[in-house]
């Protein structure tokens, strides 16, 4: 068989796989389809040698071919790090900016194969920048190695990856003191590193890790225990990987939970419910519950290509028959019937944000979580952590690559199950309205009981018996545009009219709303988000009243005039742009305004230093610059007595 | 312990497969208009599997795309219609007409060949049924770019990939929302090696090409490596000699269209003899191919930024 030997040095041992691929294929065949899978990820500092490492396992477990090996050699030479010797990094650092900057900068994934095992291994990079990828590449992880360089010892960074491991939820957690060639093979560095790493680790809360003194370059302890280490006598890190009880199994011990991702309905005869099991196993016959809406049935089939099963475990794919006919549809979650999860609106969350654009208290956002997508608001974080320090800190907002805790509310229930109790039921995303960006992911803690503790109060006066009394539809028409755009002048036109044909309305006016109600906010764009909110609620309030509402706000931001339309009662808001160009808003300035924000005594101006997102289908459109405001308001009269009549 | 018996570990297949079914799933649920490209290789044909699991007993709810060069294997065209049909799913075959009017051919054209048949031809079919969700068959293992690549990967109306501004991917969350005018790349089999590929077809009876079976086939050589002369008319037609044949037992480790794909010297007729040879092999599964070579080491990369898939 072929052995692989490289470089001097290190123990080095191939894996013993070839004579068997060799001698006898079915039988490797038979043994590598029992495999199981282990999912690592690798982190540590910039020059840990984390791309050396997972070469290095690639190269022993012959994952690179000749042609590689070759390309390799000759990049080694041009580009390579390590004078003559064969740099593993090379292998690993894909993308072509990265090769010439020798940093990694995303995730990369990699797969080798023992005879044990398969792995994937996820290489994440080390700079505080790239937190996001960090998580990215552990949420999917079974293991981390934490890769330590000897000669530095714990660092800053080394905290901060332990930190954002265990938050993640990674149960075994290896720390590999590398670069043991540098430090002589010393059992004392080593031992100093391990004690240092034993008090932090127990600080954050790990309960238990693995360490192991290795070299990647020189391949210490990498396959096989290393004869330079004799001090040591644990397993070799792929020992270790290929033994390590994977914690995927407790996911089969919780109660049944599957997500609904699609009906599969082929024919009026047929109609199954296809998902990916959480937790637990499900049987025919087995009592389940459709959540949210609690409706029981029974499970009938478990159906699939190769035939029907007669069990569907945790991680297992599954398209399910009931015995009744259930509303049940993707996003619900189908469980066992006598230990279902809880559904919520308002949960504390640990949020790491992973966009450049902060987070917005208040801004409403997509929550996706297992198969359901809803609308949350979050609100100001209660704290943030400094992963460096580990310090809770007061903030406003969080930013790139912060992780803090924060209370959030959905606007319709979801069905979850805290994080600490199973990922898929408690993991989740942020998705931006607007850009469409993942901008951060979170893990529930628990759900807050305010909503559920604050019921609807009916009413028997219903909000129809408002209109009707007065005899009119109720409207919430949201004037939009610059400072000076004439909002204001056209609303108050509008209303004049409305009240002398007998309609009963009421004009909230942005600068009277910020008198009193909400003369607490200023002008940063959290507090617009919320001067919006208010404003709406309050517009939202008076329609269930019978009126119609006119406003007229600036309102700059697209995400939260959309959140007011939301609010509204379907079809009762029209969206009104008073579309002025900044220039003839400039030269009008009526208030005098714009003179000030330009002499930079006014800030977080719209239009001079903070943005204006134009309506992009605005029910209607008034170009002030062909349309005066008395055919403007005459306009949207005649529109409204139109569809009134 | 009683729920011990609950205990089933998955096996690193089970989990490959169930992971591939999730994504097919999520996206179907939430994109407008998906296709599966369609290649009629062996990571199409795994594809193709795995779409039949995850929607049955419906049909998979998309249609084939097949972005044809006219330049592909005869066995490749017959086994493409039969799998069509035996899925119940509608095939698309789309030649770029340009290409077509051109006479473009990997002969003559080289780099320009693939440009035009295939990354060409993909935008513009992608842009004719306006599809907004593609699944491929690309895999993390066969090239470096491919490894940080995302499962779903973004393309910008014009289709270039900005691969310092992927989405991050967390758990088996998936989002899927799009911005006017792009469109995504989803790759359910990113995870998998060439070697799962090999014995999921194995333990699943997927059919595939028989080229990828050794068999005594008409070969020539040309530009220092071996081919298959599988259309000898056509070959003698564009390079304006008629080549000089011998019979070889070959096989094709990688399909793509006939005078770019390299054969190789085997005799391994059943499947377990050809993990055997690709396991025991010491060359890359992608040096059949000219497309990498390109730009050194870079090639792919380029190429995705350009919107090759």
């Amino acid at each position: 068989m072929d052995q692989i030997n490289v470089q001097s040095g290190g123990a080095e041992a191939a894996y013993v796989t070839d004579a068997l691929i060799a001698e006898d294929i079915d039988a490797y065949l038979d043994t590598h389809q029992r495999k199981t899978m282990l999912r690592f990820i690798t982190c540590g500092s910039v020059d840990d040698g984390k791309s050396t490492l997972i070469g290095r396992l690639l190269y022993d477990s012959k994952m690179i071919f000749e042609d590689q090996l070759a390309l390799l050699q000759a990049d080694s030479k041009k580009v390579g790090t390590q004078g003559a010797e064969i740099d593993f990094a090379l292998l690993v650092d894909g993308l072509a900016a990265e090769r010439e900057q020798g940093i990694t900068i995303d995730v990369a994934y990699r797969f080798f194969n023992t005879e044990k095992r398969k792995f994937i291994v996820a290489d994440c990079p080390g700079h505080e920048q790239y937190t996001r990828n960090m998580v990215t590449g552990a949420s999917t992880a079974d293991l981390a190695v934490i890769l330590i360089d000897a000669r530095k010892g714990v660092l800053v960074q080394t905290r901060r990856h332990s930190y954002l491991c265990h938050l993640i939820g990674i149960r075994n957690i290896v720390l590999a003191v590398n670069k043991m060639d540098l430090v002589g093979y010393d059992a004392a560095v080593f031992d100093a590193i391990v004690r240092d790493y034993a008090a932090f680790a127990r600080s954050i809360g790990i309960e238990d890790f693995t360490a192991i003194p290795i070299s990647g370059f020189k391949g210490d302890n990498i396959t096989a225990p290393s004869s330079n280490t004799p001090w040591y006598t644990g397993p070799s890190l792929v020992e270790h990987l290929e033994t390590v009880d994977i914690a995927a199994s407790a996911d089969a011990e919780r109660p049944f939970r599957m997500p609904v991702q699609w009906v599969n309905r082929p024919d009026l005869d047929f109609r199954g419910f296809s998902g990916l099991v959480a937790t637990g196993t499900v049987r025919p016959g087995d009592a389940i519950r459709v959540l949210p809406s609690g409706k029981t049935s029974t499970v009938t089939r478990i159906v699939t290509l190769d035939g029907d099963l007669d069990q569907a475990v945790a991680g297992q794919y599954a398209t399910l028959c009931l015995a009744d006919e259930v509303d049940c549809s993707r996003g619900d979650v189908i469980a066992t019937a006598d230990q279902p999860p809880q559904a919520a609106d308002q949960f504390e969350a640990t949020l790491v944000w992973l966009d450049d654009e902060p987070m917005l208290p208040g801004r409403a956002y997509w929550l996706k979580l297992a198969t359901k997508t809803v609308s949350a608001t979050i609100q100001p974080p209660k704290y943030v952590v400094d992963v460096n320090s580990l310090e809770h800190l007061a903030a406003k907002t969080l930013e790139l690559n912060a992780i803090g805790v924060a209370e959030l509310a959905t606007d319709k229930p979801l069905v979850f199950e805290p994080y600490a109790q199973g990922h898929m039921l408690g993991g989740f995303v942020l998705i931006d309205k607007i850009t469409n960006a993942t901008v951060a992911a979170g893990m529930l803690h628990f759900s807050l009981r305010r909503a559920q503790n604050v019921h609807w109060q009916s009413v028997d006066v219903s909000r129809e018996a408002h209109a009707a009394l007065k005899n009119q539809q109720p409207r919430l028409l949201w004037f939009t545009g610059l400072s000076g755009s004439g909002k204001s002048t056209i609303a108050n036109l509008v209303e004049k009219q409305l009240h002398a044909l007998g309609k009963h309305t009421f004009l909230l006016d942005g600068d009277n709303v910020r008198h009193g109600l909400n003369k607490d906010l200023g002008f940063t764009e959290a507090d617009r988000i919320e001067n919006i909110r208010r404003a709406g609620e309050v517009a939202k309030l008076m329609t269930d009243a019978g009126l119609i509402v006119l406003t007229a706000f600036i309102s700059p931001f697209r995400a939260e005039r959309e959140m007011v339309r939301n609010m509204a009662n379907a079809g009762e808001f029209l969206e009104i742009f008073v579309d002025t160009p900044l220039e003839e808003a400039e030269r009008r300035d009526v208030k005098g305004l714009y003179r000030k924000a330009r002499a930079g005594q006014l800030k977080n101006f719209t239009g001079i230093d903070s943005p204006y997102e134009a309506p992009e289908n605005p029910e209607i459109r008034i170009d002030t610059t062909v349309e005066s405001p008395e055919a403007a308001a005459q306009r949207i009269v005649s529109l409204l007595i139109g569809e009134q009549a | 312990m009683s729920t011990h018996a609950n205990r089933r570990i998955l096996t690193h297949l089970e989990r490959l497969e169930a992971e591939a079914i999730h994504i097919m799933r999520e996206v179907v649920a939430e994109a407008t208009n998906p296709v599966m490209l369609y290649s009629v290789g062996k990571d199409s044909a795994v594809m193709l599997h795995l779409a039949r699991k995850a929607f049955y007993p419906s049909p998979p709810p998309f249609p084939l795309l097949h972005v044809d060069t006219t330049w592909k294997f005869q066995a490749m065209y017959a086994l493409r219609n039969r799998m069509a049909a035996e899925s119940g799913m509608e095939l698309i075959v789309y030649q770029n007409p340009e290409a077509a009017a051109r006479g473009i051919n990997p002969f003559d054209h080289g780099a320009l060949h693939t440009d035009l048949w295939k990354t060409e031809g993909l935008k513009q079919a992608l842009d004719k049924y306006g599809f907004d969700a593609a699944f491929g068959g690309a895999r993390r293992d066969e090239e470096k770019s491919r490894a940080k690549e995302r499962i779903f990967s973004f393309r910008t109306a014009s289709h270039g990939w900005d691969p310092k501004n992927q989405r991050p991917e967390l758990w088996n969350l998936y989002n899927a929302r799009k911005n006017k005018g792009e469109s995504i790349r989803i790759f359910p089999i990113s995870n998998w090696t060439e070697l799962d590929i090999w014995q999921y077809i194995q333990l699943n009876d997927v059919p595939i090409v028989p080229l990828y079976f050794a068999d005594v086939r008409p070969t020539f050589e040309w530009e220092g490596g071996l081919f298959m002369a599988d259309d000898i008319a056509r070959l003698e037609k564009v390079l304006g000699y008629r080549p000089k044949i011998t019979e070889r037992s070959i096989r094709f480790r990688t399909l793509g269209c006939f005078p770019l794909t390299g054969a190789v010297e085997s005799t391994a007729k059943t499947l377990s003899a050809v993990i055997q040879e690709t396991l025991l092999t010491t060359t890359s599964e992608r040096q059949g191919r000219v497309i990498d070579k390109d730009a050194g080491g870079a090639g792919m990369e380029v190429k995705k930024q350009q919107g090759y898939f």
